[in-house]
């Protein structure tokens, strides 16, 4: 029963990783129309500027350091590069820019920082366990999934409450009244992008102290990135976040029964989901067909 | 109508001819026959992406199915190199025959997204089930087979494999030209301009995107169990999603919406990752990386594309 504890809450980890990879993806999916395939690789960005940073400035100044650096290289790569996607209504050609993004931003880490694994260390009052029984409860852990909450419910109060944020939220329905009105979307949608590249490189550092670091700790996040948001629905955000845990729980309990296929499950939910429920579950009908 | 004689007859006896004048120019026969292979996938890719106006970001997974049919048709079964590359097509083609119902209703996104998952499932299939993949390490212990036609004896050196190799791309070249001429070609343009008005002239959209994924399968399939040949290896890296990525903008840089857009493609990437890739051994992927973007920003057409626009031009 403790070994499926222990996967289960491995999933678990897993699954917020992927609600806040998915959260960022969802908003840039939303109000910049752009699916974001180099979005694992900002997470990887987040991770080795926080590893480089950390040793200067500390843990707890690499957690925000390295997610505001994030978030500038995304305004960067907004402005320059995918801009020029807001005319074209074929979503193919946001795929295959940020595909070839990605790979630069895979092979730029690797010439860095080198194509070894990093170990990432974590403040020491972090990483004893919390509980002698479930020894998998490490301070860390719990740390983690206590941030990824935090930084999820700062995302929907600042959407709900701040001005900006109810702008994004309007500009999600309708953008062009949005600009109509005289907001400048350009501004909007700019910082629309560089709030989930942050949220990108938040988890990023995060997951550093979890995974090892490496320059392809991104690519398997970002498939199972899409899997969250297809599941929990495209367009809605609460809908990646819940997408994201389940596949995450999904994947932990099947490694606990049936280890070799706790890769694929998370395909065969998507599929599945696909069948029964093409738009996920809460998101809305007949968006990005 | 001469004109376009003339550029295909051009098109074919320099094909024809690569072995004596690729080797002038610094190429490989080698290098030419991996380029049609990865063409001949993404000429068969492009019927679901140029002509019916579906975005499969799946290929890669009939391309590796193709792989694993013929090598472990070579390895368990037979020696026919023949009987390989059936075998591998045939693969292919089923699996996108039968999975064909499963994505066929979705459209856009959702299509990408499904045909991802689709192909990702056999990605870690592949690499998780040892015993008859090779898991991660892949598919060794074969080698192509010499041709036995009667009593002569024909070993698959690279020049020969090259016209295997051509032999089978011309033949499904001339398929999917059949095909794309047929009232069936017809009616995937048709999905393509508009889905809805198609549906009210009473073409069975889905059938239809049914009967293009699994086309775009079968010779998926007949790719990849060529390269497999080609390479005497199969890897799970051929099913992986970046693959997919590659056939994709192989279609997108030559002209998705031209018939051979994807060959110059195929020259282009192929020709470039071999040359990058051989300068520059570390960094080849971001210059493949810069390629997409440059692609994306200002080739949206492909070359053939901007050629055909200038020749309307002028």
């Amino acid at each position: 029963m403790e070994l499926v504890l222990f996967d289960a809450f491995n999933g678990l980890i897993q699954g917020t990783f992927y609600a806040l990879m998915a959260l960022g993806l969802s908003l840039i999916i939303s109000l910049n129309s752009v699916i974001n395939f180099a979005h694992g690789g900002f997470m990887v960005i987040g991770a080795y500027l926080a590893f480089t940073l950390a040793p200067y400035i500390g843990f707890w100044g690499a957690l925000f350091a390295g997610p505001i650096l994030a978030g500038l290289l995304g305004i960067l790569v907004e402005r320059v590069l995918v801009r020029r996607l807001y005319g074209r209504a074929d979503p193919i050609y946001s795929l295959l820019l940020t595909f070839g993004l990605a790979l630069i931003i895979e092979n730029s880490v690797r010439s860095i920082w080198g194509a070894q694994g990093q170990p990432f260390r974590i403040p020491a009052g972090l990483d004893s366990p919390v509980s002698s029984v479930y020894f998998f409860l490490t301070g860390y852990r719990v740390f983690v999934m206590a941030a990824i909450a935090l930084a999820a419910a700062s995302l929907f109060a600042f959407l709900r409450f701040s001005r900006f944020g109810l702008r994004i939220r309007a500009g999600i329905l309708d953008l062009e009244t949005v600009s109509a009105l005289g907001v400048n979307v350009y501004l909007l949608r700019a910082v629309n992008f560089a709030i989930g590249i942050a949220l990108a490189g938040f988890a990023g550092v995060l997951a550093a102290g979890v995974l090892q670091l490496s320059p392809t700790m991104g690519n398997d996040v970002i498939m199972a990135t899409f899997v969250a948001i297809v599941v929990g629905g495209i367009g809605s955000l609460l809908g990646s976040v819940l997408g994201g845990l389940i596949i995450g729980l999904a994947a932990g309990v099947t490694a606990a029964y049936y280890p070799v296929a706790s890769d694929v499950v998370i395909y065969v939910i998507m599929a599945f989901v696909l069948i029964v429920r093409p738009r996920g579950l809460l998101g809305q009908e007949g968006l990005f067909e | 109508m001469t004109g376009r004689l003339a550029r295909s007859l051009i098109l074919w006896v320099l094909l024809l001819l690569v072995p004596f004048w690729l080797p002038m120019v610094g190429g490989y026969t080698a290098l030419a026959s991996r380029i049609l292979v990865y063409a001949l996938c993404a000429m068969g890719l492009n019927l679901l992406l140029g002509f019916t106006g579906m975005m499969s970001f799946g290929q890669a997974a009939y391309f590796g199915l193709g792989g694993y049919g013929a090598g472990l048709v070579l390895v368990h079964l037979s020696g026919s190199s023949w009987l390989a590359v059936l075998a591998g097509t045939v693969l292919g083609g089923a699996a996108a025959f039968l999975l064909g119902p499963v994505v066929m209703r979705r459209r856009g996104i959702y299509f990408a997204m499904i045909t991802v998952a689709v192909g990702q499932i056999f990605f870690f299939v592949a690499e998780r089930w040892d015993s008859l993949t090779g898991g991660e390490d892949g598919l060794t212990g074969f080698s192509r087979q010499p041709l036995h036609f009667g009593g002569y004896v024909l070993p698959l050196s690279d020049v020969p494999f090259y016209y295997f190799v051509l032999f089978f791309f011309a033949l499904a070249a001339g398929v999917m030209a059949l095909v794309l001429r047929s009232p069936l070609g017809h009616s995937f343009v048709a999905i393509r301009e508009n889905r809805r008005r198609a549906a009210f002239l009473g073409i069975h959209v889905e059938r239809y995107v049914w009967a293009a994924f699994a086309f775009a399968g079968l010779i998926g399939g007949l790719a990849g169990a060529l390269n497999a040949l080609q390479n005497n290896f199969v890897s799970p890296e051929n099913l992986y999603w970046v693959e997919s990525g590659n056939f994709v903008i192989i279609a997108v840089l030559g002209g998705m919406r031209s018939f051979w857009g994807p060959l110059i493609g195929s020259i282009i990437f192929i020709g470039i990752q071999d040359y990058v890739s051989s300068l520059f051994p570390n960094n080849w992927e971001s210059l493949i990386g810069v390629l997409f973007i440059i692609v994306v920003l200002f080739f949206p057409n492909g070359i053939l594309g901007i050629i055909r626009r200038r020749a309307g031009l002028a």
